[in-house]
Order: C-alpha cells, then sequence, then structure tokens
C-alpha cells in the first residue's frame, strides 16, 4: 500500500473506532469510571482529555512491545502481563513529568491519572489492536480514536446527569441505575452511525 | 464460630454485597459477552476460576508481601491465573476463544478481583479468602447469567442455541435490540433497580438525588 492509501485506511479506523464501534457504547469497556465520574462535566473533560492522551501512547508502545518482544520469542501469551505493566509504567512515568514541568496541567489532570492503570479500556484498546493485527499507524489511529470516543461519551453523559440532578427519580433507580438506562439511550443512538463507515 | 462465618461471607458474597448490584464493579465484561448465554456461562466460569485461586494465592502470600509492591503482586497473580485460563480456552475450545475475543483477558482489570484481593484476601486467612473469592464469582456470574437469559430469549428466542417453545414460533417477533449493545444497558438497569428495590438499603442516604 502507497502512503496515501494508508492514511486513508487509518482515517476510517479513527472515524470507526470514534462513532461506529464506540469502545463504550459499543463494547462496554471502561465502564466503571464512565459511571462514577461523570457527575460534573468538568471533571470528565479531566478524565477524557487523560485518558485520549493515555491511549493513544500506550497503543504504540504495546505494539512495539509486542512486535520486538513478545513475537521474536512466541511469548504471545505473556501480553496481558506485559501491556498492564507498560500502561501502569507509563501513567508513572508520564504523572512525573507532568508534576515536574506544568503544575497547571497537574492539577486539572493529576488526581485522574491513578484512575486509568485500571480502566479497562486502556488494556482493552491494546487487546484488541493484537486480536485485529493493526500496523503501528493503524493502532495510533485506532488508539486516539478509542480515547476520543470515550472522552466523547463520558462527556454528552456528564452533561446530561448534571440535569439530572433536580429530576425526580424512583430510590432504585438512582445513581447508577439511571446512568445505565441513559448510556442505552445513547447506544442506540450511536447505532444510527452503523453502515456510516465500513472500515474496521 | 467459624462455620459462622464461613456462612456469613457466602450469603454476603452471593447478594448482600454482590459486586454487580451493590457496587457496580466490573461490569465491562457483564454487558460484553451477555447477549448469548453459552459466552457468558465460560466468561462466569473464568473469573470465578481466577477470583477464587488468587484470593487463595494473595491469602497465603500476605505474610511476605511488603506493603509497598503489594498491588503489582496482585496484578501479576491475577494475571497469571488468567494466562492459564486464556491459553487452556484457547487449546480446548478455539471457537470460544476467538468469541470472547479480549474479555478474558481483561479480567485483569475487573475491579471484583482486585477488589476482593485488597479487601478481603489481604487480611484473611486462607480457607476463608478463597471462599470469599468462589463466592464472589459465583455471585458475579450469577448475575451475568440473568442478563444473559434474558437477552437471548427476548433477542434470538433461544436459549444456549436452543429454540424455546413459544419465543422461537412467529407469534413472537424477535426483540434483535436485546442482542445489541443497547439491550445490554438496558436489561442490566432493570435488574439492578429491581435488586436494589428489594434489598433493604443498609447504608443512609448521603446525597439527595444522585
Amino acid at each position: 500500500m502507497d502512503i496515501g492509501s494508508q492514511m486513508l485506511h487509518a482515517l476510517i479506523i479513527l472515524f470507526a473506532a470514534i462513532f461506529t464501534d464506540n469502545i463504550l457504547l459499543a463494547r462496554f469497556l471502561g465502564m466503571c469510571s464512565f459511571l462514577s465520574v461523570s457527575r460534573q462535566v468538568k471533571t470528565a473533560v479531566g478524565l477524557g482529555l487523560a485518558v485520549v492522551m493515555v491511549m493513544t501512547f500506550t497503543i504504540a508502545l504495546d505494539w512495539l512491545a509486542y512486535r520486538y518482544i513478545l513475537q521474536p520469542y512466541a511469548i504471545e501469551y505473556f501480553r496481558f502481563i506485559l501491556f498492564i505493566i507498560i500502561i501502569a509504567a507509563f501513567v508513572q512515568f508520564i504523572e512525573m513529568v507532568i508534576e515536574r514541568y506544568s503544575p497547571l496541567l497537574y492539577q486539572n489532570l493529576g488526581i485522574f491519572l491513578p484512575l486509568i492503570t485500571v480502566n479497562c479500556a486502556v488494556l482493552g484498546a491494546s487487546l484488541f489492536m493484537v486480536i485485529r493485527q493493526y500496523n503501528l499507524i493503524e493502532a495510533v489511529a485506532f488508539g486516539f480514536g478509542s480515547g476520543a470516543g470515550w472522552m466523547m461519551a463520558i462527556v454528552a453523559m456528564a452533561g446530561i446527569r448534571e440535569r439530572l440532578n433536580n429530576a425526580k427519580i424512583p430510590r432504585g433507580l438512582q445513581g447508577p441505575g439511571i446512568t445505565l438506562i441513559i448510556a442505552g439511550i445513547m447506544a442506540l443512538a450511536f447505532i444510527g452511525f452503523t453502515g456510516v463507515l465500513s472500515g474496521r | 464460630m467459624v462455620r459462622q462465618r464461613t456462612g456469613d461471607v457466602v450469603l454476603a458474597a452471593l447478594w448482600g454485597d454482590n459486586p454487580v448490584f451493590r457496587q457496580i464493579l466490573g461490569i465491562c465484561s457483564a454487558l460484553a459477552v451477555t447477549n448469548l448465554v453459552l459466552n457468558t456461562a465460560v466468561m462466569g466460569a473464568a473469573v470465578i476460576f481466577t477470583t477464587a485461586l488468587s484470593s487463595l494465592t494473595v491469602s497465603i502470600l500476605r505474610k511476605w508481601t511488603p506493603r509497598i509492591v503489594r498491588m503489582m503482586v496482585e496484578v501479576l497473580i491475577i494475571g497469571f491465573y488468567v494466562i492459564i485460563f486464556d491459553q487452556t480456552l484457547k487449546a480446548y475450545w478455539p471457537d470460544m476463544s476467538r468469541n470472547l475475543g479480549p474479555y478474558v483477558g481483561l479480567i485483569i482489570t475487573n475491579c471484583i478481583i482486585m477488589g476482593r484481593a485488597e479487601a478481603f484476601a489481604n487480611a484473611n486467612p486462607p480457607g476463608l479468602s478463597f471462599v470469599d473469592g468462589l463466592f464472589s464469582g459465583l455471585g458475579y456470574a450469577c448475575v451475568l447469567l440473568c442478563v444473559a437469559i434474558i437477552r437471548e430469549l427476548l433477542g434470538m428466542g433461544t436459549l444456549i442455541g436452543m429454540p424455546v417453545p413459544f419465543f422461537s414460533t412467529p407469534l413472537w417477533d424477535r426483540w434483535i435490540i436485546m442482542v445489541m449493545p443497547p439491550g445490554a444497558f438496558f436489561t442490566l438497569a432493570i435488574i439492578v433497580w429491581i435488586a436494589r428495590t428489594i434489598q433493604p438499603d443498609k447504608e443512609p442516604k448521603k446525597k439527595v438525588g444522585i
């Protein structure tokens, strides 16, 4: 493939990851923090940005580790442990860098970083990348797109939940219950994108 | 005395503290694999296997694990069991392994297992930790199965691939939406709603609204 068509292919993967195959609404990854940190738009944006950043970089690192460490020695089954170590190490590293160079960014993003290590969307994206056999460019596009899709979903959810504060909700449905129903309706809306893009 | 405690642990793990109803933890996979009952059963077995054995291992090693590297050790133990399950599945049931895709690997980040290791196995003897892990996994698998049965029955008119009387006949208009992602959200929401309504609320209301 020449560069142009490869770029186009990566672009299709990017948009597919955001809209038709949203990692949260179609693949159900990253639900825990989605349910617990979606009360305010401001925190949702902070967490979303942190996820986009971590996902884009860790998917590239995971790709390199898979291609150049695991595959040559035929120990692909170690990928679960290796990926999670890479993610944890990267999050720790980025936390220190941000703290050192940008106190302002640290103030806004810092508290969310530890949460991300256990966000299954990050690990999930890397595992999907292995199963679908993406090349490096596609993997980065997929990581960025998944992160952006996740961020979009959580910000939209936070916006809706802020308005729900004054609504009268049955007692058993308060909190997670109503959030799940809203997520269902959002997923329903996202099904409308099916067929817009055919690339995976 | 010991028997009494074991009973309490079992009951709490299955119902009172059920990870899904009570804490809404680890529902990523609860939603993703529940469109077919068979997939769900295998996934449930994987979770039970991992939770029980990793709780046991964490508990056995708890006196020799330095507190600073505790989390890392727990992740490695959990990862070890997940790899065993994943490789076994791949070897003996490759089709199922393909169906479940990345979700078996994602058990590592399933908060339930880490949560049990942190909250229980760290401070309790191995036997009790094993029971706690086993029944936490079982409680989780039960909810998964409930969701899967509802989704497959309403969506495809079958159970474990076998047609069910009434539901597989033309009398029943299949709710295709149930086997698609939104169906998972709605089903789980309704189950959580029912469970929370019957269950006496132990914790006093902390906030008004959400």
